[in-house]
Order: C-alpha cells, then sequence, then structure tokens
C-alpha cells in the first residue's frame, strides 16, 4: 500500500514524457470545466422536489402535509419547494447541508422513519432541527422571497402588522418564532417543555 | 249537459292543480339558480371578514365569533394553534382576548390547570363569519328588542 503511494508520488513528480505543456494545461482546464459543471448539475438534481419526493418518506408524509398550505397552492402560483426552505441558496453553505444530508441517506438505508408511526415518533426530533437552523441563520430561507424591507404592514391585517411592528421589526424575534407549522403539520409541543 | 258539467270539472283541476305545481315549482328554483334537474354551478366562496374586531353577541351565551382567518390552523390530538395566541400565558405578548375561565371547568364546574378536553376544540363553538349573502332572510330578534317589546312590530 505505501509502495503504491510512493509510486504514484514518483510520477507525477515527474516532467511528463509525451505529453506537451500546452496539452496537460489546456487539457485539465477544460477537464476542470466538465467536472465542475457535472458536479454542480449532480448536485443541483438533488436540489429539487422530485428528488426529494423520490423516496416515500418524503412523498407520503411532509409533502402531502404541504400540499394543503400556501406555499403549495395560492392566488398568484408562485410557489416554493423542498429546497427552497430547506437548504441554504448560497453554495458554501448549501454544500455544508448536503454533508449533513447523508445522515439522511443513511436513514433512508436502515428505514428509520419508514413508516407513518416512525416518522411521527420523530416528527418533533426532526422539526426540532429545522426550526433550530432557522433560528440560527435569522430565518434565512424566509427571507430569501419575505423581505423585510419590501413588506407593506398597511396591507397586512391589523393583527398581523401589529405583531410585526412589534416583534419582527425590533428584530425580538424572527419569523420561525410565530411561523411555526406553515407547511408542514406540528408535532406535540408539550412533549417539548417536558424535556423529551 | 253531463258531458259539459265534465268539462268544466276538469278545466276547474287543471288551472288549480296546474297552477299549484307552477307555483311549486318556483319555490324550488327560487334558492337555485337552475332548473332541479341540472346540476346548480358552484357558488363563488366568500370572503371571509378578517377585520380583528370583535363582534356583537346575540345572545349573552353566544361563543365569540372568530373576526380573523383561521385557514391552515392545526387542532389536533397534538396540537391547539389557536392557543399560540388565546392561551393563558401568550395574550401578554399576542394581546388577543384570553380563553374563557370556563374553558378551563370539567364538567362538575371543577377547575382544571389547562383547557379541559371537552372545551379543546375551539371550532365546534367558535367560527369565522364571511361576506356570503344569506340565503333566507334572518327573523332572529335580539332579547333587547324583546324586553322593549319592539318583537313582532
Amino acid at each position: 500500500m505505501f509502495s503504491a503511494i510512493k509510486r504514484f508520488w514518483q510520477v507525477i513528480r515527474k516532467p511528463s514524457v509525451h505529453y506537451s505543456l500546452g496539452f496537460l494545461t489546456l487539457g485539465g482546464f477544460v477537464a476542470g470545466i466538465i467536472f465542475w459543471g457535472g458536479f454542480n448539475t449532480a448536485l443541483e438534481v438533488t436540489n429539487t422536489e422530485e428528488f426529494c419526493i423520490g423516496c416515500h418518506e418524503m412523498e407520503n408524509t411532509v409533502y402531502q402535509e404541504l400540499k394543503t398550505t400556501i406555499h403549495y397552492t395560492n392566488r398568484s402560483g408562485v410557489r416554493a419547494t423542498c429546497p427552497d426552505c430547506h437548504v441554504p441558496h448560497n453554495w458554501t453553505s448549501k454544500v455544508a447541508r448536503k454533508i449533513q444530508a447523508s445522515k439522511e441517506v443513511y436513514g433512508k438505508i436502515f428505514g428509520t422513519i419508514s413508516t407513518p408511526e416512525k416518522f411521527e415518533d420523530k416528527r418533533l426530533e426532526l422539526a426540532s432541527h429545522e426550526w433550530a437552523r432557522f433560528k440560527a441563520n435569522d430565518s434565512l430561507e424566509c427571507r430569501n422571497c419575505h423581505s423585510e424591507e419590501s413588506m407593506d404592514f398597511t396591507r397586512q391585517s391589523v393583527r398581523a402588522s401589529e405583531q410585526h411592528e412589534k416583534y419582527l421589526v425590533t428584530g425580538e424575534k424572527t419569523c420561525i418564532d410565530c411561523h411555526k407549522g406553515i407547511a408542514h403539520k406540528l408535532p406535540d409541543l408539550s412533549l417539548l417543555k417536558e424535556g423529551h | 249537459m253531463k258531458l259539459l258539467k265534465l268539462l268544466v270539472a276538469s278545466l276547474i283541476a287543471v288551472s288549480v292543480f296546474g297552477g299549484a305545481s307552477s307555483f311549486a315549482a318556483d319555490t324550488i328554483s327560487e334558492m337555485r339558480n337552475a332548473d332541479i334537474l341540472t346540476q346548480d354551478a358552484a357558488p363563488r366562496i366568500p370572503k371571509v371578514v378578517n377585520s380583528d374586531e370583535r363582534q356583537v353577541r346575540n345572545y349573552p351565551e353566544q361563543p365569540p365569533l372568530i373576526p380573523h382567518k383561521i385557514d391552515g390552523y392545526q387542532i389536533d390530538k397534538r396540537l391547539n394553534k389557536c392557543m399560540t395566541c388565546h392561551s393563558r400565558t401568550a395574550i401578554e405578548k399576542s394581546q388577543a382576548p384570553m380563553i374563557s375561565i370556563t374553558h378551563f371547568m370539567n364538567r362538575d364546574n371543577q377547575f382544571l390547570a389547562s383547557v379541559s378536553p371537552r372545551r379543546f376544540f375551539c371550532t365546534q363553538c367558535h367560527v369565522p363569519q364571511t361576506e356570503a349573502k344569506p340565503l333566507v332572510e334572518n327573523t332572529f330578534v335580539d332579547v333587547d328588542d324583546v324586553l322593549e317589546g319592539k318583537a313582532g312590530k
């Protein structure tokens, strides 16, 4: 094993015998573009709703719940898909989240939430992860669409504008503090207080 | 002569029953937009009153109406969305009315620490209102009017 590494190291340290410097640099550049493009394309494929609901765990539970909410169907037809809320949009955070998601592949293989009952048992834990993530990044994925600056409080209901002025503008609370369970059913929150 | 009598009687019968049946048809179609045998077009969904203003109670025991939208509010075994604003501990922040003390009472009139299960499902009694036009006139008379003898006038 060690000798194999040593041989490989010796080969790449030597100047090329058969290929020109131009071929190697330009070839490497083109290969790099193809690799990078391919990588990002593959990454984007995993960032679509079709991919997410490709497994029944997502399709039969959270996706069905989403379908009844305003983030799936509404008067203007602008809608949020899974990654809009659950995957950060900037590249580094996105890749970090995708690496975290390898745990979800593990869950899929071992059937951690393969039945509605198992999912229900895990609902609070899974939801808590997302709430913690939203809380930590100041509800960034909400704010990708819902900008505080563009929000016209005068066009909101009295109740909504008062609450937004009191808690959102002052920065005392972030979106997720009040708007939990807007896209999926909520778990039993009393279990949270009991420290489960 | 006998023939003439029969003719007159049948004419009267036709006019009376024929008239009656056409009257009945009118009554049926009053609330429908189309003939009874055809499917009525679905009426437009009326807007929900979202004014956040308390509305009058028509009698003292009436459960207060919900003056806002409750679309997608989850009220089930796991959770009651209304309680995020109307619970005892939430009203300081939300400035919403607290659920009435009667909601903490069990059927033996004993006060519990939290909402009694029999009062858990808000929408059993409390409902939002829509701007729908009533299909029939409402003849309800407020009790104050009854006391003042205005009823029936």
